[in-house]
Protein backbone atom coordinates (compact mmCIF):
# COMPACT_ATOMS: atom_id res chain seq x y z
CA UNK A 1 0.00 0.00 0.00
CA UNK A 2 2.10 2.97 -1.16
CA UNK A 3 0.92 6.80 0.64
CA UNK A 4 0.88 10.14 -0.26
CA UNK A 5 3.29 11.10 2.98
CA UNK A 6 3.85 14.63 2.53
CA UNK A 7 1.93 17.52 1.55
CA UNK A 8 1.47 19.09 -2.43
CA UNK A 9 3.66 21.42 -3.82
CA UNK A 10 0.51 23.51 -4.48
CA UNK A 11 -0.95 24.25 -0.87
CA UNK A 12 -4.44 25.24 -2.49
CA UNK A 13 -4.82 21.88 -4.24
CA UNK A 14 -3.90 20.26 -0.36
CA UNK A 15 -6.43 22.24 1.18
CA UNK A 16 -8.76 21.50 -1.60
CA UNK A 17 -8.45 17.44 -0.42
CA UNK A 18 -8.55 18.89 3.19
CA UNK A 19 -11.65 20.37 2.45
CA UNK A 20 -13.53 17.37 0.77
CA UNK A 21 -12.75 15.32 3.28
CA UNK A 22 -13.94 17.63 5.80
CA UNK A 23 -16.78 18.04 3.51
CA UNK A 24 -17.97 14.09 3.50
CA UNK A 25 -17.12 14.28 7.58
CA UNK A 26 -20.07 17.16 8.28
CA UNK A 27 -21.65 14.83 5.87
CA UNK A 28 -21.50 11.95 7.49
CA UNK A 29 -22.26 13.92 10.96
CA UNK A 30 -25.68 15.29 9.62
CA UNK A 31 -26.61 11.82 7.93
CA UNK A 32 -25.67 9.75 11.54
CA UNK A 33 -28.23 12.74 13.30
CA UNK A 34 -30.87 12.02 10.67
CA UNK A 35 -31.28 8.01 11.11
CA UNK A 36 -31.05 8.10 14.99
CA UNK A 37 -33.71 11.21 15.02
CA UNK A 38 -36.10 9.35 12.27
CA UNK A 39 -35.23 6.68 14.81
CA UNK A 40 -36.34 8.51 17.68
CA UNK A 41 -39.41 9.89 16.18
CA UNK A 42 -39.96 6.57 15.35
CA UNK A 43 -40.12 4.63 18.50
CA UNK A 44 -41.94 7.81 20.04
CA UNK A 45 -44.11 8.25 17.31
CA UNK A 46 -43.12 12.05 17.56
CA UNK A 47 -44.56 13.34 14.70
CA UNK A 48 -42.61 17.20 15.13
CA UNK A 49 -39.27 15.35 14.96
CA UNK A 50 -40.01 13.21 12.07
CA UNK A 51 -41.26 16.83 9.89
CA UNK A 52 -37.97 17.78 11.17
CA UNK A 53 -35.59 14.42 9.80
CA UNK A 54 -38.05 15.61 6.46
CA UNK A 55 -37.13 18.87 6.22
CA UNK A 56 -33.51 18.20 6.99
CA UNK A 57 -33.32 15.60 4.43
CA UNK A 58 -32.77 18.54 1.81
CA UNK A 59 -29.52 19.91 4.06
CA UNK A 60 -27.55 16.39 3.02
CA UNK A 61 -29.02 16.28 -0.50
CA UNK A 62 -27.30 20.20 -0.85
CA UNK A 63 -24.39 19.02 0.76
CA UNK A 64 -24.47 15.91 -1.83
CA UNK A 65 -24.47 18.37 -4.59
CA UNK A 66 -22.07 20.32 -3.38
CA UNK A 67 -19.42 17.71 -3.08
CA UNK A 68 -20.63 16.53 -6.26
CA UNK A 69 -19.41 20.37 -7.58
CA UNK A 70 -16.29 20.49 -5.76
CA UNK A 71 -15.03 16.91 -7.12
CA UNK A 72 -15.79 17.51 -10.60
CA UNK A 73 -14.03 21.20 -10.50
CA UNK A 74 -10.74 19.56 -8.64
CA UNK A 75 -11.08 17.05 -11.88
CA UNK A 76 -10.94 19.44 -14.33
CA UNK A 77 -8.67 22.02 -13.16
CA UNK A 78 -5.90 19.57 -10.71
CA UNK A 79 -6.06 16.54 -12.93
CA UNK A 80 -5.74 14.18 -10.02
CA UNK A 81 -3.27 10.79 -10.17
CA UNK A 82 -2.84 8.12 -8.23
CA UNK A 83 -3.95 7.96 -4.19
CA UNK A 84 -5.77 11.65 -5.19
CA UNK A 85 -7.65 10.42 -8.05
CA UNK A 86 -9.03 7.46 -5.91
CA UNK A 87 -9.63 9.82 -2.88
CA UNK A 88 -11.52 12.57 -5.04
CA UNK A 89 -13.42 10.07 -6.98
CA UNK A 90 -14.10 7.32 -4.19
CA UNK A 91 -16.06 10.29 -2.21
CA UNK A 92 -17.86 11.13 -5.18
CA UNK A 93 -19.17 7.75 -4.21
CA UNK A 94 -19.16 7.94 -0.30
CA UNK A 95 -21.40 10.55 -1.03
CA UNK A 96 -23.87 9.40 -2.85
CA UNK A 97 -23.79 6.20 -0.36
CA UNK A 98 -24.25 8.72 2.86
CA UNK A 99 -27.36 10.83 0.46
CA UNK A 100 -29.09 7.62 0.10
CA UNK A 101 -28.69 6.87 3.99
CA UNK A 102 -30.59 10.04 4.55
CA UNK A 103 -33.14 9.03 2.51
CA UNK A 104 -33.43 5.91 4.31
CA UNK A 105 -34.10 8.23 7.28
CA UNK A 106 -36.55 10.66 5.36
CA UNK A 107 -38.36 7.57 4.90
CA UNK A 108 -38.62 6.24 8.50
CA UNK A 109 -39.80 9.58 8.95
CA UNK A 110 -42.39 9.50 6.59
CA UNK A 111 -43.98 6.14 7.86
CA UNK A 112 -43.39 7.61 11.10
CA UNK A 113 -46.48 10.49 10.12
CA UNK A 114 -48.83 7.17 9.67
CA UNK A 115 -48.25 4.95 12.40
CA UNK A 116 -50.81 5.80 14.91
CA UNK A 117 -49.16 5.08 18.69
CA UNK A 118 -51.95 2.34 19.49
CA UNK A 119 -51.75 -1.48 19.71
CA UNK A 120 -48.17 -1.90 19.19
CA UNK A 121 -46.19 -3.63 21.42
CA UNK A 122 -42.74 -1.90 23.10
CA UNK A 123 -40.70 -4.96 22.37
CA UNK A 124 -41.45 -4.34 18.60
CA UNK A 125 -40.03 -0.90 18.76
CA UNK A 126 -37.16 -2.25 20.82
CA UNK A 127 -36.01 -4.33 18.04
CA UNK A 128 -36.54 -1.71 15.63
CA UNK A 129 -33.91 0.95 17.76
CA UNK A 130 -31.49 -2.30 18.15
CA UNK A 131 -30.95 -2.51 14.86
CA UNK A 132 -30.61 1.20 14.18
CA UNK A 133 -28.21 1.92 16.80
CA UNK A 134 -26.37 -1.13 15.08
CA UNK A 135 -26.50 0.50 12.02
CA UNK A 136 -25.08 3.84 13.02
CA UNK A 137 -22.35 2.27 14.86
CA UNK A 138 -21.94 0.77 11.31
CA UNK A 139 -21.97 4.24 9.45
CA UNK A 140 -19.72 5.96 12.45
CA UNK A 141 -17.04 3.17 11.93
CA UNK A 142 -16.90 3.11 8.28
CA UNK A 143 -16.70 7.22 8.38
CA UNK A 144 -13.87 6.63 10.73
CA UNK A 145 -12.26 4.53 8.28
CA UNK A 146 -12.42 7.01 5.14
CA UNK A 147 -9.93 9.16 7.23
CA UNK A 148 -7.73 6.53 8.74
CA UNK A 149 -8.47 3.61 7.41
CA UNK A 150 -7.81 0.50 10.13
CA UNK A 151 -7.82 -2.77 7.48
CA UNK A 152 -9.37 -4.95 10.11
CA UNK A 153 -11.63 -2.80 11.04
CA UNK A 154 -12.71 -2.30 7.73
CA UNK A 155 -13.23 -6.24 7.30
CA UNK A 156 -15.33 -6.25 10.87
CA UNK A 157 -17.62 -3.64 9.37
CA UNK A 158 -18.09 -5.84 6.41
CA UNK A 159 -19.10 -8.99 8.36
CA UNK A 160 -21.06 -7.00 10.90
CA UNK A 161 -23.64 -6.26 8.00
CA UNK A 162 -24.18 -10.13 8.04
CA UNK A 163 -25.74 -9.52 11.51
CA UNK A 164 -27.42 -6.27 10.51
CA UNK A 165 -29.31 -8.42 7.68
CA UNK A 166 -30.08 -11.56 10.47
CA UNK A 167 -31.98 -9.00 12.85
CA UNK A 168 -33.89 -7.75 9.63
CA UNK A 169 -34.48 -11.24 9.13
CA UNK A 170 -35.75 -12.20 12.97
CA UNK A 171 -37.66 -8.55 12.75
CA UNK A 172 -39.90 -9.95 9.66
CA UNK A 173 -40.55 -12.81 11.48
CA UNK A 174 -41.45 -11.33 14.38
CA UNK A 175 -43.54 -8.36 12.86
CA UNK A 176 -45.74 -11.56 11.01
CA UNK A 177 -46.38 -13.39 14.34
CA UNK A 178 -47.65 -10.19 15.43
CA UNK A 179 -49.54 -9.90 12.27
CA UNK A 180 -51.13 -12.87 12.49
CA UNK A 181 -51.98 -12.79 16.33
CA UNK A 182 -54.20 -9.53 15.74
CA UNK A 183 -54.92 -8.20 12.13
CA UNK A 184 -55.37 -5.03 13.44
CA UNK A 185 -51.47 -4.35 14.19
CA UNK A 186 -51.28 -5.01 10.07
CA UNK A 187 -51.08 -1.45 9.11
CA UNK A 188 -49.03 -0.43 11.71
CA UNK A 189 -46.41 -3.63 11.93
CA UNK A 190 -45.76 -3.10 8.10
CA UNK A 191 -44.64 0.82 8.64
CA UNK A 192 -42.62 -1.04 11.34
CA UNK A 193 -41.06 -3.86 8.71
CA UNK A 194 -40.49 -1.27 6.00
CA UNK A 195 -38.65 0.63 8.51
CA UNK A 196 -36.33 -1.97 9.38
CA UNK A 197 -35.70 -2.37 5.90
CA UNK A 198 -34.47 0.95 5.30
CA UNK A 199 -32.31 0.42 8.15
CA UNK A 200 -31.02 -2.51 6.73
CA UNK A 201 -30.31 -0.82 3.34
CA UNK A 202 -28.81 1.96 5.57
CA UNK A 203 -26.33 -0.74 6.99
CA UNK A 204 -25.76 -1.95 3.16
CA UNK A 205 -24.67 1.70 2.22
CA UNK A 206 -22.06 1.32 5.13
CA UNK A 207 -20.31 -1.28 3.53
CA UNK A 208 -20.55 0.24 0.41
CA UNK A 209 -18.41 3.43 2.46
CA UNK A 210 -16.41 0.98 3.89
CA UNK A 211 -15.01 -0.56 0.67
CA UNK A 212 -14.58 2.73 -0.68
CA UNK A 213 -12.11 4.04 2.19
CA UNK A 214 -10.50 0.42 1.71
CA UNK A 215 -10.13 1.66 -2.42
CA UNK A 216 -9.23 5.20 -1.42
CA UNK A 217 -6.13 4.00 0.89
CA UNK A 218 -5.01 0.91 -1.14
CA UNK A 219 -6.43 0.92 -4.87
CA UNK A 220 -7.61 -2.27 -4.23
CA UNK A 221 -11.26 -4.44 -3.59
CA UNK A 222 -12.05 -5.21 -0.25
CA UNK A 223 -13.91 -7.97 -1.01
CA UNK A 224 -11.42 -9.37 -2.65
CA UNK A 225 -9.04 -8.63 0.70
CA UNK A 226 -12.07 -10.49 3.04
CA UNK A 227 -11.89 -13.26 -0.02
CA UNK A 228 -7.65 -13.72 -0.19
CA UNK A 229 -7.82 -13.88 4.04
CA UNK A 230 -10.58 -16.37 4.25
CA UNK A 231 -8.55 -19.20 1.61
CA UNK A 232 -5.71 -18.18 3.38
CA UNK A 233 -7.45 -18.98 7.34
CA UNK B 1 31.66 -11.98 -29.06
CA UNK B 2 30.43 -15.65 -29.76
CA UNK B 3 27.93 -15.60 -27.07
CA UNK B 4 26.63 -12.82 -28.25
CA UNK B 5 25.94 -13.79 -31.68
CA UNK B 6 24.80 -17.27 -30.71
CA UNK B 7 22.09 -14.90 -28.74
CA UNK B 8 20.98 -12.69 -31.49
CA UNK B 9 20.56 -16.05 -33.95
CA UNK B 10 18.79 -17.51 -31.25
CA UNK B 11 16.70 -14.69 -30.68
CA UNK B 12 16.28 -14.53 -34.83
CA UNK B 13 14.64 -17.78 -34.60
CA UNK B 14 12.40 -17.15 -32.21
CA UNK B 15 11.16 -13.73 -33.07
CA UNK B 16 8.53 -13.59 -35.15
CA UNK B 17 8.63 -11.30 -38.04
CA UNK B 18 7.37 -7.76 -37.03
CA UNK B 19 3.73 -6.94 -37.41
CA UNK B 20 2.41 -10.51 -37.37
CA UNK B 21 3.06 -10.87 -33.33
CA UNK B 22 -0.07 -9.30 -30.84
CA UNK B 23 0.70 -5.96 -30.56
CA UNK B 24 2.75 -5.26 -26.85
CA UNK B 25 3.19 -8.90 -26.37
CA UNK B 26 6.25 -9.51 -28.27
CA UNK B 27 9.34 -7.25 -26.93
CA UNK B 28 11.15 -4.96 -29.33
CA UNK B 29 13.96 -3.28 -27.63
CA UNK B 30 15.43 -4.71 -24.35
CA UNK B 31 17.96 -3.14 -22.04
CA UNK B 32 19.97 -4.52 -19.34
CA UNK B 33 21.87 -2.80 -16.68
CA UNK B 34 22.60 0.43 -18.94
CA UNK B 35 24.66 2.95 -17.02
CA UNK B 36 25.79 6.15 -19.25
CA UNK B 37 28.63 8.18 -17.78
CA UNK B 38 29.39 11.79 -18.37
CA UNK B 39 33.42 12.06 -17.71
CA UNK B 40 33.50 10.83 -13.93
CA UNK B 41 30.30 11.44 -13.55
CA UNK B 42 27.35 8.24 -13.98
CA UNK B 43 23.99 9.91 -15.14
CA UNK B 44 22.36 6.53 -15.20
CA UNK B 45 22.54 3.42 -13.31
CA UNK B 46 21.74 -0.23 -14.12
CA UNK B 47 18.44 0.67 -16.26
CA UNK B 48 16.44 -2.73 -17.66
CA UNK B 49 13.52 -2.24 -19.31
CA UNK B 50 11.68 -4.29 -21.89
CA UNK B 51 9.69 -2.04 -24.68
CA UNK B 52 7.01 -4.04 -25.81
CA UNK B 53 6.32 -4.15 -29.97
CA UNK B 54 3.48 -1.73 -31.63
CA UNK B 55 2.33 -0.15 -28.35
CA UNK B 56 3.61 3.05 -27.14
CA UNK B 57 5.72 3.56 -23.94
CA UNK B 58 6.17 7.03 -22.01
CA UNK B 59 9.09 7.49 -19.87
CA UNK B 60 8.48 10.49 -16.94
CA UNK B 61 10.41 11.36 -14.81
CA UNK B 62 11.59 14.95 -13.15
CA UNK B 63 13.87 17.46 -14.99
CA UNK B 64 17.45 16.06 -15.13
CA UNK B 65 16.18 12.07 -14.25
CA UNK B 66 17.79 11.00 -17.07
CA UNK B 67 15.04 9.61 -19.38
CA UNK B 68 16.15 11.61 -22.31
CA UNK B 69 19.50 10.32 -21.90
CA UNK B 70 18.33 7.15 -21.62
CA UNK B 71 16.13 7.20 -24.65
CA UNK B 72 19.11 8.50 -26.72
CA UNK B 73 21.03 4.93 -25.63
CA UNK B 74 18.32 3.51 -28.21
CA UNK B 75 19.77 4.85 -31.24
CA UNK B 76 23.38 5.53 -29.79
CA UNK B 77 22.50 9.14 -30.36
CA UNK B 78 24.93 9.16 -26.74
CA UNK B 79 27.58 9.12 -29.32
CA UNK B 80 27.74 12.15 -31.13
CA UNK B 81 28.43 13.68 -27.14
CA UNK B 82 31.81 13.79 -26.19
CA UNK B 83 33.03 12.44 -22.71
CA UNK B 84 29.37 10.01 -22.85
CA UNK B 85 30.07 6.29 -22.49
CA UNK B 86 27.36 3.91 -22.21
CA UNK B 87 28.01 0.51 -20.80
CA UNK B 88 25.12 -2.39 -20.39
CA UNK B 89 23.31 -3.94 -22.95
CA UNK B 90 20.62 -2.42 -25.27
CA UNK B 91 19.03 -4.63 -27.57
CA UNK B 92 16.80 -3.99 -31.26
CA UNK B 93 14.63 -7.34 -31.89
CA UNK B 94 17.57 -9.20 -29.98
CA UNK B 95 20.65 -7.38 -31.24
CA UNK B 96 23.15 -5.47 -29.60
CA UNK B 97 23.06 -2.12 -30.71
CA UNK B 98 26.55 -1.34 -29.49
CA UNK B 99 28.05 -3.50 -31.14
CA UNK B 100 31.64 -1.66 -32.67
CA UNK B 101 30.67 -3.55 -36.29
CA UNK B 102 27.46 -2.31 -36.34
CA UNK B 103 26.17 0.50 -38.61
CA UNK B 104 24.70 3.19 -36.61
CA UNK B 105 23.53 5.14 -39.78
CA UNK B 106 21.05 1.90 -40.76
CA UNK B 107 20.47 1.47 -36.78
CA UNK B 108 19.05 5.36 -36.83
CA UNK B 109 16.84 4.76 -40.23
CA UNK B 110 15.50 1.50 -37.65
CA UNK B 111 14.95 3.75 -34.72
CA UNK B 112 13.50 7.22 -35.90
CA UNK B 113 14.04 10.61 -34.05
CA UNK B 114 11.37 12.99 -33.52
CA UNK B 115 12.81 15.73 -31.04
CA UNK B 116 11.21 18.70 -28.61
CA UNK B 117 11.01 21.47 -30.91
CA UNK B 118 10.33 20.78 -34.50
CA UNK B 119 13.61 20.87 -36.89
CA UNK B 120 12.28 20.90 -40.51
CA UNK B 121 15.83 20.77 -42.91
CA UNK B 122 15.75 24.12 -44.79
CA UNK B 123 14.43 22.28 -47.83
CA UNK B 124 10.80 22.22 -49.37
CA UNK B 125 8.60 19.58 -47.70
CA UNK B 126 8.99 17.12 -50.40
CA UNK B 127 12.78 17.06 -49.82
CA UNK B 128 12.68 16.79 -46.08
CA UNK B 129 10.54 13.54 -46.39
CA UNK B 130 12.07 12.40 -49.52
CA UNK B 131 15.66 13.26 -47.38
CA UNK B 132 16.43 9.76 -45.62
CA UNK B 133 15.13 7.35 -47.69
CA UNK B 134 17.22 8.70 -50.56
CA UNK B 135 20.68 8.69 -48.70
CA UNK B 136 19.47 5.25 -47.42
CA UNK B 137 18.95 3.81 -51.35
CA UNK B 138 15.76 2.91 -50.40
CA UNK B 139 13.96 3.50 -53.73
CA UNK B 140 15.18 2.86 -57.63
CA UNK B 141 12.90 5.62 -59.29
CA UNK B 142 11.02 8.94 -58.23
CA UNK B 143 7.97 7.43 -58.72
CA UNK B 144 8.73 5.18 -55.94
CA UNK B 145 10.08 8.12 -54.04
CA UNK B 146 6.97 9.88 -54.80
CA UNK B 147 5.17 7.30 -53.19
CA UNK B 148 7.11 7.34 -49.90
CA UNK B 149 6.99 10.73 -49.54
CA UNK B 150 3.07 11.24 -50.28
CA UNK B 151 2.34 7.94 -47.82
CA UNK B 152 4.39 9.58 -44.75
CA UNK B 153 2.72 12.57 -45.33
CA UNK B 154 -0.25 10.89 -45.04
CA UNK B 155 0.18 8.84 -42.34
CA UNK B 156 1.70 11.98 -40.37
CA UNK B 157 -2.01 13.78 -40.73
CA UNK B 158 -0.57 16.17 -42.85
CA UNK B 159 -0.73 15.59 -47.00
CA UNK B 160 -4.13 17.30 -46.96
CA UNK B 161 -2.60 20.33 -45.46
CA UNK B 162 0.26 20.54 -47.69
CA UNK B 163 -0.49 18.38 -51.22
CA UNK B 164 -0.41 21.70 -52.79
CA UNK B 165 2.57 23.14 -51.97
CA UNK B 166 5.08 20.22 -51.47
CA UNK B 167 7.55 22.56 -53.08
CA UNK B 168 7.85 25.23 -50.18
CA UNK B 169 9.66 25.42 -47.59
CA UNK B 170 9.39 23.28 -44.36
CA UNK B 171 10.13 25.98 -42.42
CA UNK B 172 7.12 28.13 -43.66
CA UNK B 173 4.57 25.53 -41.51
CA UNK B 174 3.32 26.34 -38.54
CA UNK B 175 4.68 24.60 -34.76
CA UNK B 176 2.18 21.78 -35.09
CA UNK B 177 2.85 20.89 -38.95
CA UNK B 178 6.55 21.16 -38.47
CA UNK B 179 6.23 18.66 -35.69
CA UNK B 180 3.97 16.41 -38.04
CA UNK B 181 6.47 17.12 -40.91
CA UNK B 182 9.63 15.85 -38.90
CA UNK B 183 7.43 12.91 -37.83
CA UNK B 184 6.34 12.34 -41.73
CA UNK B 185 10.70 12.50 -42.17
CA UNK B 186 11.00 9.70 -39.56
CA UNK B 187 8.95 7.56 -40.44
CA UNK B 188 9.41 7.96 -44.30
CA UNK B 189 12.91 5.26 -43.46
CA UNK B 190 10.12 2.94 -42.45
CA UNK B 191 12.08 2.62 -38.96
CA UNK B 192 10.72 -0.31 -36.51
CA UNK B 193 10.95 2.03 -33.60
CA UNK B 194 10.00 5.38 -33.08
CA UNK B 195 12.16 7.79 -30.13
CA UNK B 196 10.07 10.92 -29.18
CA UNK B 197 11.78 13.68 -26.88
CA UNK B 198 8.87 16.04 -25.38
CA UNK B 199 7.38 15.91 -29.38
CA UNK B 200 4.39 18.58 -27.91
CA UNK B 201 6.22 20.76 -25.08
CA UNK B 202 6.24 23.33 -27.89
CA UNK B 203 3.00 22.95 -29.31
CA UNK B 204 -0.42 24.78 -28.59
CA UNK B 205 -3.01 22.26 -27.43
CA UNK B 206 -4.65 21.71 -30.71
CA UNK B 207 -1.47 20.59 -32.14
CA UNK B 208 -0.83 18.51 -29.25
CA UNK B 209 -3.75 17.03 -29.61
CA UNK B 210 -3.75 16.75 -33.49
CA UNK B 211 0.00 14.90 -32.84
CA UNK B 212 -1.52 12.69 -29.69
CA UNK B 213 -4.07 11.32 -32.47
CA UNK B 214 -1.11 10.81 -34.70
CA UNK B 215 0.69 8.82 -31.83
CA UNK B 216 -2.28 6.46 -31.59
CA UNK B 217 -2.85 5.66 -35.04
CA UNK B 218 0.98 4.56 -35.60
CA UNK B 219 1.08 2.83 -32.41
CA UNK B 220 -0.45 -0.33 -35.15
CA UNK B 221 2.99 0.18 -36.79
CA UNK B 222 5.56 1.30 -34.82
CA UNK B 223 7.01 0.85 -31.64
CA UNK B 224 6.68 4.61 -29.82
CA UNK B 225 8.68 5.94 -26.90
CA UNK B 226 7.72 8.99 -25.96
CA UNK B 227 9.51 10.75 -23.06
CA UNK B 228 7.11 13.73 -22.04
CA UNK B 229 6.68 16.06 -18.89
CA UNK B 230 3.58 16.10 -19.00
CA UNK B 231 1.68 13.18 -16.58
CA UNK B 232 -1.54 13.48 -18.43
CA UNK B 233 -0.17 13.01 -21.86
CA UNK B 234 1.60 10.09 -20.98
CA UNK B 235 -1.53 9.02 -19.23
CA UNK B 236 -3.94 9.53 -22.31
CA UNK B 237 -1.26 8.49 -25.04
CA UNK B 238 0.87 5.35 -24.00
CA UNK B 239 0.16 1.43 -22.37
CA UNK B 240 3.30 1.19 -20.65
CA UNK B 241 5.16 4.05 -18.32
CA UNK B 242 8.58 4.21 -16.82
CA UNK B 243 9.02 6.52 -13.93
CA UNK B 244 12.88 7.63 -13.65
CA UNK B 245 14.50 9.48 -10.66
CA UNK B 246 18.07 10.74 -10.24
CA UNK B 247 19.40 7.82 -12.84
CA UNK B 248 17.81 5.27 -12.23
CA UNK B 249 14.52 3.14 -13.28
CA UNK B 250 12.32 3.33 -10.23
CA UNK B 251 8.77 1.82 -11.61
CA UNK B 252 8.12 0.36 -14.17
CA UNK B 253 4.60 -0.95 -15.53
CA UNK B 254 0.67 -0.80 -17.08
CA UNK B 255 0.13 2.81 -17.52
CA UNK B 256 -3.09 2.62 -16.03
CA UNK B 257 -1.56 0.81 -12.77
CA UNK B 258 0.99 3.62 -12.67
CA UNK B 259 -1.59 6.35 -13.06
CA UNK B 260 -4.03 4.96 -10.42
CA UNK B 261 -2.03 2.84 -8.38
CA UNK B 262 1.38 3.29 -8.06
CA UNK B 263 3.72 0.45 -6.34
CA UNK B 264 6.57 2.70 -5.23
CA UNK B 265 6.58 5.83 -3.22
CA UNK B 266 8.59 7.84 -5.28
CA UNK B 267 6.52 7.41 -7.91
CA UNK B 268 3.51 8.11 -6.03
CA UNK B 269 5.03 11.69 -4.79
CA UNK B 270 6.19 12.38 -8.26
CA UNK B 271 2.88 11.77 -9.99
CA UNK B 272 0.13 13.48 -7.27
CA UNK B 273 2.95 16.59 -6.89
CA UNK B 274 3.99 16.02 -3.80
CA UNK B 275 7.79 15.51 -5.04
CA UNK B 276 10.80 16.87 -2.29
Amino acid sequence: MVQARSEHIVSSYEEELTHLTRHITEMGGMVEQAISEATSALVRVDHDLAQIVIQNDKDIDDKQRGLDEMAVSMIARRQPMASDLRRIVASIHVATDLERIGDMAKSIARRTLQISDQHISPQLYSGVRHMSDMVLTQVSAALQNVTALEIDDAIRICEKDEEVDALYMSLFREFLTYMMEDPRNITDCTHLLFCAKNLERAGDHATNIVEAAFYIQTGENLIDEIELRRDRA
Amino acid sequence: MDIVQDKTAETAKSTPAPGTSDPGKRIRVSTRDVSVFYGEKQAMFDVSIDIPDRSVTSFIGPSGCGKSTFLRCINRMNDTIDGCRVSGVVELDGEDINRPDLDVVELRARVGMVFQKPNPFPKTIYQNVAYGPRIHGMTKNKAELDEIVVSSLQRAGLFEEVKDRLDQPGTGLSGGQQQRLCIARAIATRPEVLLMDEPCSALDPIATAIIEELIDELRENFTIVIVTHSMQQAARVSQKTAFFHLGKLIETGDTEQIFTNPKEQKTQDYITGRFG
